[in-house]
């Protein structure tokens, strides 16, 4: 029997008999990649609050804090995952927490720079009404650097998106799991189709923390 | 506290660090990548970012380019330019791969400079009878500077992280030290040729923020 002539067989860039016979196997690279991407996320956003409030807080605190922040975000991603394998193992922890730390990186400076940005009036009239440190923190100060925290959350988010790919290398890469299979064995649909939907759900995961920072700071909209 | 010093005594024999697979060869092949990918996205964007941002055009263009290389995943670009008939002229692919992500931060950072130069001093400047080159070369340039070289020193961090990944996809460079640790699941080369790269690419953060202070200032503070 001849063997089919399908764009399987002729190993075409751009093929629909892939999508439909590997479904389940991009199903589930596509559900890897939205967990490991929305648990780094998750984790680095509830890091990333008390060393921004503390280097607002206490200016001495404010060096150290930046400059680690760049540091971190100067180790190339391939290295960064290596450096944690003594601590993880081949493990998804250990893609999680190296997208913790780069996205903990991008928070923190942008939570910073939001706080900062808060005029001294505002703080002033706050304190002048009675509030305390910890009520003027989280009812004025916060939800003033929302609008500034919430680009950090976009550019954080979509950046991890494209560096879970990297995970491949220990195995939990979602989508880059298949680019790097697809890789060795020159399947050319496979490694385009991945690399499509990585691009897809960043730009989508990107359109959706948009709406909902509209949603969370509706005094901004006025204004546009 | 085993993976430490096994890591150290991979990184401190000699054996390691010549011939081919060594990390001297490694390295050179790392920096020769490094610069000539950085001059050649010099090349490419500079001229265009300070043309588009003389004439005040194309902004919205200089801008998205940057979300759109951040979206992209790197790892992906590599392995596609691989599979592509590019991919069997040997380094092609990866220094195209490269290039393609030194070019945004370059481009951006140029075009953002060019128009933040002060309006005044341009204006000034085009009444002083000044032609668009002379403004362009001797008034916005050297005070688009600071930010230009901000996008130079994040495209060279940028091209030394490609460049590691580069070795998933066949390149050469010190990523190799660590994918060749994980094909042979020797975690104390991994580590080892991790600590390698993360201290190139420190020392490459280093030397631009260096050369920036050591720049004379000109014009207002830029972050």
């Amino acid at each position: 029997m001849a063997p089919p002539d399908d764009c399987l067989a002729r190993n075409e860039w751009i093929c629909g008999a892939y999508l439909s016979s590997r479904r389940e196997i991009l199903v589930e690279a596509v559900l890897q990649h939205l967990q490991l991407t929305a648990a780094a996320v998750a984790v680095a956003v509830v890091l990333a609050v008390p060393p921004a409030l503390a280097a607002r807080r206490w200016r001495w605190a404010a060096g150290p804090v930046l400059g680690l922040t760049t540091i971190l975000y100067t180790i190339p991603s391939l290295a960064m995952f290596s450096l944690l394998l003594p601590l993880y193992g081949l493990s998804a922890a250990l893609v999680i927490a190296g997208l913790v730390l780069y996205s903990l990186t991008l928070l923190v400076r942008n939570i910073l720079a939001g706080l900062r940005a808060v005029p001294e009036e505002t703080r002033q009239a706050a304190r002048g009404m009675g509030y305390g440190p910890l009520r003027l923190v989280l009812a004025v100060e916060l939800p003033l650097a929302l609008p500034a925290a919430m680009a950090g959350l976009r550019i954080a988010t979509v950046s991890a998106v494209s560096l879970v790919t990297v995970g491949a290398v220990v195995g939990h890469g979602g989508l880059g799991n298949l680019i790097y299979s697809g890789m060795n064995t020159y399947f050319k649909a496979q490694v385009l189709t991945a690399s499509v939907l990585c691009v897809v759900i960043a730009v989508a995961a990107d359109l959706l923390l948009l709406g909902a920072g509209r949603l969370l700071t509706p005094w901004t909209r006025r204004r546009a | 506290m085993n993976t430490l010093s096994d890591t150290w005594s991979w990184l401190t024999t000699a054996a390691h660090w010549s011939g081919p697979d060594g990390v001297w060869n490694r390295l050179g092949e790392h920096l020769f990548l490094t610069v000539v990918c950085l001059l050649i996205s010099c090349l490419i964007a500079l001229p265009v970012a300070l043309v588009l941002g003389h004439l005040g055009k194309g902004g919205a263009l200089a801008v998205n380019l940057s979300n759109i290389g951040r979206a992209v995943p790197t790892f992906a670009v590599l392995v596609l330019l691989l599979l592509t008939p590019i991919g069997t002229y040997g380094q092609w692919s990866t220094i195209i791969a490269l290039v393609l992500f030194a070019v945004p931060p370059l481009l951006t950072n140029a075009y953002v400079g060019m128009r933040e130069v002060d309006r005044d001093v341009v204006r000034a400047a085009r009444g002083m009878g000044m032609t668009g080159r002379q403004m362009l070369l001797g008034v916005e340039l050297p005070l688009a500077l600071p930010l230009i070289l901000t996008g130079v020193r994040i495209a060279a961090v940028q091209l030394v992280a490609t460049a590691t990944l580069a070795a998933l996809a066949g390149g050469g460079g010190l990523g190799r030290i660590i994918t060749a640790g994980f094909n042979l699941a020797a975690t104390p080369q991994v580590v080892a040729g991790a600590i390698l790269v993360a201290v190139f690419a420190l020392l490459v953060e280093g030397l631009f923020e260096a050369g920036q202070r050591l720049a004379p200032r000109r014009g207002p503070e830029t972050a």
